[in-house]
C-alpha cells in the first residue's frame, strides 16, 4: 500500500518563515514531523522555538502583526491557506502551555467545556473519566471532580490541561515547555505520561532542558539564531540519539554538551 | 581601589540616619494629607447631623388636647376621620373627599391631615444640634422671650415618617418618599440602559477592536467623556430625550397623554448616558484583568472568540463589572445638575407610577429645601442629605462586598 509522500508525516513545513511586523522571527524551517513520535525542539533562549511551535496551531494569529510565509502541511493541506478555519486547526492540534492554565472552573468542567463547544455527543462522564485516566490523573481527582481546578497542585493542574487537550481528540499535541514550572517529581510524571500519549498522538515539545529532550524525544530539532538577522532557524533535525551523540553541526554539539548557550 | 568608595563607620551612621529622617518627613506629609481628608469628611458629616437634629420652637393653632383626650398619635383611623369631619368645614372636607375618598385613605394620611388642617403646627424657629446640646438654657430663655406661647421640643427631623411621607409645602409634614422613589426609578433606568450598552462596548474595545487610529481615538474620547461636566449631559438630555424623542419619553407612543418629555424616562436615559463612560471604563478594566492564559487555554481547545468571551472572559470579569456598575449607580444617585436641566419637578406629592411620570429626586429635593429661607426646611434638607448619604454608603459597601466575595485569584 503506497501513500502519497505527505501522508507519511503528521505534519510538515515547507520554507516556513514567521514574521512579527517587519521582523523575521523564524526563517526557512523545513521539518517533517513523524507520526506518533515525540519531537523535541531545542535551542537557546529567544531563537523562536515557541514561535515555531505556536505556528502549528495558529496561536500566533493572536499577535496582530504576525504573518507567515511558506506552508505548514497536514494531510496535504496548508494550514495557512485561506479556506482553513484556525478554530478547526486548534481542535485538531491541541496545546499544553508552559504555565498550567486550567479554567477557573471545576475539574469536571475543565474537560467538559472543550468537548461541549466542539459539539461532543455522548456520555460526558465517561469522556471526563477516560481523559483523566489518559492523563494519569483519575485516581487523584475522582472524588473531587466538582472542586475547583485551582485547588490542585501545579503538576496536577498541568496533567489536567493535558487531559483537557486529549478530551477533544486531537491528532497532534503541542507542548510549550510543559514541565518548566514544575518540580522534578511532577516533571517525571509528565514525561512518563508523554510516553503513554505517543501511542495515540504525535507530540511536539519545546524544552530548555537538554536531559529532558534526550530522555523523552525520538526526534530533535535544533534551533539557532542567524547572527546578522536575529532570525531563528532549524540548523539540524535528526533522531534524538544522533543529535546527542554524533551531531553533524558543530554548534549543535557545543549546545548539547553544554559548552554553549 | 579608592576609586569607588561608600561611607564607612561614623559617616555611614550619619548617612543612614539622614535617610531615616527623610523617610520620616515624607511619612508625616502623607499622614497629614490623610488627616486633612478625614477632617474635612468629619466636618461635613457633623454639619449635616448638626442640622438634622435639635430643638424646635413651635406653636399650635389649636391645642390637640381640645380635640381628643388621648394623644392623637395613638388614635385609630375611624377616630381621626371623625375629628376631621367635625372640625373641618363642610366645603373643605368635601374638597378633600373629592381628591381622594376619605374612607380609602390610610391612617397615616389622615393623621397628617389632622396635623395640617386642624391642629396646624407652626414651626417658629429651629436650633442646631450643637446649640441644643450645650446651650440649652440660652435657647430656653430666648424662646421664652421671643415666642411666649411657643413650646420647645427636641426633635429629630429624620424619622420613619420622614422617609414615608410624600412632599409637602410644610416642612413639618414633608418627607422624601416621592424623591426616594424618583431616585430609584432614575437609577434603575440609567443602569438598565448603561450596563448592557457599556459592557457591550467594553467587550468590543477589549476583545475585538484592532489597535488602529480610529479605535485609539474612540478610546481616548471615552476616557474624556467620563470627565465631561454633568451639566453638559443635562443639555444633551434636554435636546435629545426631552425634545427630539418626546413622543417616546413622554409615553405618547404608549398612549400616555398627560405628560410632556420631562419624565423619569428622559432623566433616566440622561443619567444612563452620563454614567456610560464610567461603566465602559470599569468593564474594560475588569476584562483586562482576566489573564491571557485563560483566553489561550480556551482557544487551545478550539473555542471561537465568542465562546471564549462568553464562557471565560465575562464570568471572570463579572465581579469587577458589577462593582463598577454599582459605583456608576451611586454617581447617578448623587447627580443634580442634569436633572435640573432635564426638568425634574420641584414640587410633586404623588409617587411616580412608571417611567413616564413626572418625578423629583433626592438631590433635587435637597437643593430645593436648602434654597428656602425658613430654618425648618434647612433642617429637613439636612435630614434628606443623611438619607442620600446612607443610600450612597449602602451602594458603595455593596460594591466592596461583591468585590471581596467574588474576587478570583489567578
Amino acid at each position: 500500500m503506497t501513500q502519497p509522500e505527505t501522508m507519511q508525516y503528521a505534519i510538515e513545513t515547507n520554507d516556513l518563515s514567521i514574521f512579527y511586523g517587519k521582523f523575521e522571527a523564524v526563517r526557512d524551517v523545513n521539518l517533517k514531523i513523524e507520526k506518533q513520535k515525540i519531537t523535541a525542539i531545542i535551542g537557546p533562549s529567544g531563537c523562536g522555538k515557541s514561535t515555531l511551535l505556536r505556528a502549528f496551531n495558529r496561536m500566533n494569529d493572536f499577535v496582530p502583526t504576525s504573518r507567515v510565509e511558506g506552508e505548514i502541511l497536514m494531510h496535504g493541506t496548508n494550514l495557512y491557506s485561506k479556506q482553513i478555519d484556525p478554530v478547526e486547526v486548534r481542535r485538531r492540534i491541541g496545546m499544553v502551555f508552559q504555565k498550567p492554565n486550567p479554567f477557573p472552573k471545576s475539574i469536571y468542567e475543565n474537560i467538559a467545556w472543550g468537548a461541549r463547544i466542539n459539539g461532543f455527543k455522548g456520555d460526558m462522564d465517561e469522556l471526563v473519566e477516560q481523559s483523566l485516566r489518559g492523563a494519569a490523573l483519575w485516581d487523584e481527582v475522582k472524588d473531587k471532580l466538582k472542586q475547583s481546578a485551582y485547588a490542585l497542585s501545579g503538576g496536577q493542574q498541568q496533567r489536567l490541561c493535558i487531559a483537557r487537550t486529549i478530551a477533544i481528540q486531537p491528532e497532534i499535541i503541542l507542548m510549550d515547555e510543559p514541565a518548566s514550572a514544575l518540580d522534578p517529581i511532577s516533571t517525571l510524571r509528565i514525561e512518563e505520561l508523554m510516553q503513554e500519549l505517543k501511542k495515540n498522538y504525535t507530540i511536539l515539545i519545546v524544552t530548555h532542558n537538554m536531559q529532558q529532550a534526550a530522555r523523552v524525544s525520538d526526534y530533535t530539532a535544533m534551533m539557532m539564531l542567524y547572527e546578522e538577522t536575529r532570525s531563528g532557524t532549524v540548523i539540524e533535525y535528526d533522531e534524538t540519539k544522533t543529535i546527542f551523540t554524533r551531531p553533524k553541526d558543530k554548534r549543535t554539539e557545543d549546545y548539547v554538551t553544554g559548552r554553549f548557550g | 581601589m579608592t576609586k569607588f568608595t561608600y561611607p564607612q563607620e561614623q559617616d555611614l551612621q550619619r548617612f543612614v540616619n539622614a535617610r531615616y529622617r527623610t523617610a520620616w518627613i515624607w511619612q508625616i506629609v502623607f499622614l497629614s494629607a490623610l488627616l486633612l481628608a478625614i477632617l474635612s469628611l468629619s466636618a461635613l458629616s457633623l454639619d449635616v447631623v448638626d442640622g438634622a437634629f435639635g430643638y424646635v420652637a413651635y406653636e399650635f393653632k389649636k391645642d390637640p388636647l381640645t380635640i381628643s383626650q388621648t394623644p392623637i398619635d395613638d388614635l385609630q383611623k375611624e377616630e381621626l376621620l371623625t375629628i376631621l369631619q367635625t372640625s373641618l368645614s363642610k366645603g373643605a372636607y368635601g374638597k378633600l373627599d373629592k381628591e381622594k375618598p376619605m374612607e380609602t385613605r390610610t391612617a397615616e394620611d389622615l393623621y397628617s391631615l389632622v396635623l395640617e388642617r386642624i391642629i396646624q403646627v407652626k414651626t417658629l424657629e429651629t436650633f442646631p444640634l450643637y446649640d441644643s446640646l450645650f446651650r440649652k438654657a440660652e435657647i430656653e430663655a430666648y424662646v421664652q422671650e421671643t415666642y411666649p406661647d411657643a413650646r420647645l421640643e427636641f426633635r429629630s427631623w429624620l424619622t420613619p415618617r420622614f422617609l414615608t411621607s410624600p412632599m409637602s409645602s410644610r416642612a413639618e409634614f414633608a418627607g422624601v418618599r416621592t424623591a426616594l422613589f424618583g431616585s430609584m426609578w432614575l437609577v434603575t433606568i440609567a443602569i438598565a440602559f448603561a450596563l448592557p450598552v457599556g459592557v457591550g462596548a467594553a467587550i468590543y474595545l477589549q476583545e475585538y477592536a484592532r489597535k488602529n487610529f480610529i479605535n485609539t481615538i474612540i478610546q481616548m474620547n471615552i476616557n474624556n467623556l467620563a470627565g465631561v461636566p454633568s451639566i453638559v449631559y443635562g443639555m444633551l438630555g434636554l435636546a435629545i430625550f426631552v425634545r427630539a424623542m418626546e413622543a417616546f419619553t413622554s409615553g405618547a407612543m404608549f398612549g400616555i397623554t398627560d405628560t410632556n418629555g420631562r419624565t423619569i424616562m428622559s432623566a433616566g436615559l440622561t443619567m444612563g448616558i452620563l454614567v456610560l463612560p464610567l461603566v465602559i471604563i470599569n468593564a474594560q478594566e475588569a476584562i483586562k484583568a482576566v489573564p491571557d492564559s485563560i483566553r489561550q487555554a480556551a482557544y487551545g481547545v478550539g473555542a471561537t472568540k465568542w465562546q471564549t468571551v462568553w464562557s471565560h472572559v465575562l464570568p471572570n470579569a463579572l465581579p469587577g463589572i458589577l462593582t463598577g456598575s454599582i459605583l456608576a449607580m451611586s454617581r447617578a444617585v448623587g447627580e443634580t445638575a442634569p436633572l435640573i436641566i432635564v426638568g425634574a419637578s420641584t414640587f410633586i406629592s404623588i409617587d411616580p407610577n412608571g417611567p413616564f411620570s413626572k418625578f423629583t429626586a433626592l438631590p433635587i429635593q435637597i437643593y430645593q429645601w436648602t434654597a428656602r429661607p425658613q430654618g425648618e426646611f434647612h433642617a429637613i434638607a439636612a435630614a434628606a442629605i443623611i438619607v442620600l448619604l446612607s443610600l450612597l454608603l449602602t451602594l458603595n459597601a455593596t460594591a466592596i462586598l461583591l468585590r471581596n466575595r467574588f474576587q478570583q485569584r489567578f
